[in-house]
């Protein structure tokens, strides 16, 4: 079965971006595909490459990357929710004049057609932090 | 479905899936209400979108709102528009609406109030569910 995963909350001030993390672990453990995750609303501060947890914490940008790296699974981050939270790629901050870049290379920013493209096409769309 | 409500609904394309868009959020504490209004015009173009108002959601939809004084943006115009974008099914929980104490000519747009039993049958009708 295909899933499309939908996170909502921010990392470190919501559990959304950890649990979807280990839905998604669930969903490849058991041999299914993730068709894309989608961070909308605060979720794509997950993106957001400056995060600099404390050590006993786990690094959930890090988690992520590595899963996507492994499976070959694609972030995307919503160009709207992210401008207006400051988080860029280099060519959105370069479009904006801004002197840093602060998205990770494994997450690429997009834009809601992409939720909507989830949703039509994957066979199950699961949101964390509605 | 016998005892409630039958609700038609028309497919952009036959075997396309429907979507239904939840808000759920009050307008203007925080950002959800109007990202989930952009993600409903942005639906739009692409699926046969329903949209759904529940609880502090339906206070989204009311007339004469002045944030002027908060610094956000009056999103509630925007709805007006919806019918241009072929969203033409908006339903609110009858219920809700009063509890909240709100007529639907309160409201900016036209707006089908539903029995609870028959959002039971709506939200069952629809493939994808998105919450706002």
């Amino acid at each position: 079965m295909k899933f499309a995963i939908v996170v909502y909350g921010a990392p470190y001030s919501h559990q959304a971006p950890l649990s979807a993390f280990y839905f998604a672990k669930a969903v490849l453990d058991q041999g299914h595909e993730i068709y894309r995750v989608f961070f909308y609303h605060d979720g794509v501060y997950t993106g957001n490459e400056a995060i600099a947890p404390p050590q006993d914490e786990p690094d959930i940008r890090q988690m992520w990357s590595s899963l996507a790296a492994a499976n070959q699974i694609e972030l995307i981050v919503c160009i709207a929710s992210a401008l207006r939270r400051g988080v860029l790629d280099r060519t959105e901050a370069d479009r904006y004049e801004k002197s840093h870049a602060n998205l990770d290379s494994s997450f690429t920013i997009s834009g809601l057609g992409q939720l909507i493209d989830a949703g039509l096409n994957a066979d199950r769309l699961v949101t964390f932090g509605a | 479905m016998p005892g409630s409500m039958q609700i038609a609904w028309s497919h952009l394309v036959p075997d396309m899936k429907t979507l239904l868009f939840v808000h759920t959020s009050s307008p203007h504490g925080s950002i959800k209400a109007q990202e989930g209004l952009d993600a409903l015009l942005m639906g739009s173009a692409f699926a046969d979108c329903t949209a759904l108002f529940l609880g502090d959601g339906i206070l989204q939809l009311l007339k004469n709102q002045d944030t002027q004084q908060t610094g956000q943006k009056n999103f509630s115009l925007t709805f007006g528009s919806l019918q241009d974008y072929g969203v033409d099914k908006v339903f609110c929980s009858k219920t809700h609406l009063l509890n909240h104490d709100i007529d639907e000519s309160d409201l900016v747009i036209d707006v089908t109030a539903l029995e609870d039993k028959d959002i039971a049958t709506l939200l069952a009708s629809h493939d994808v569910i998105l919450n706002f």
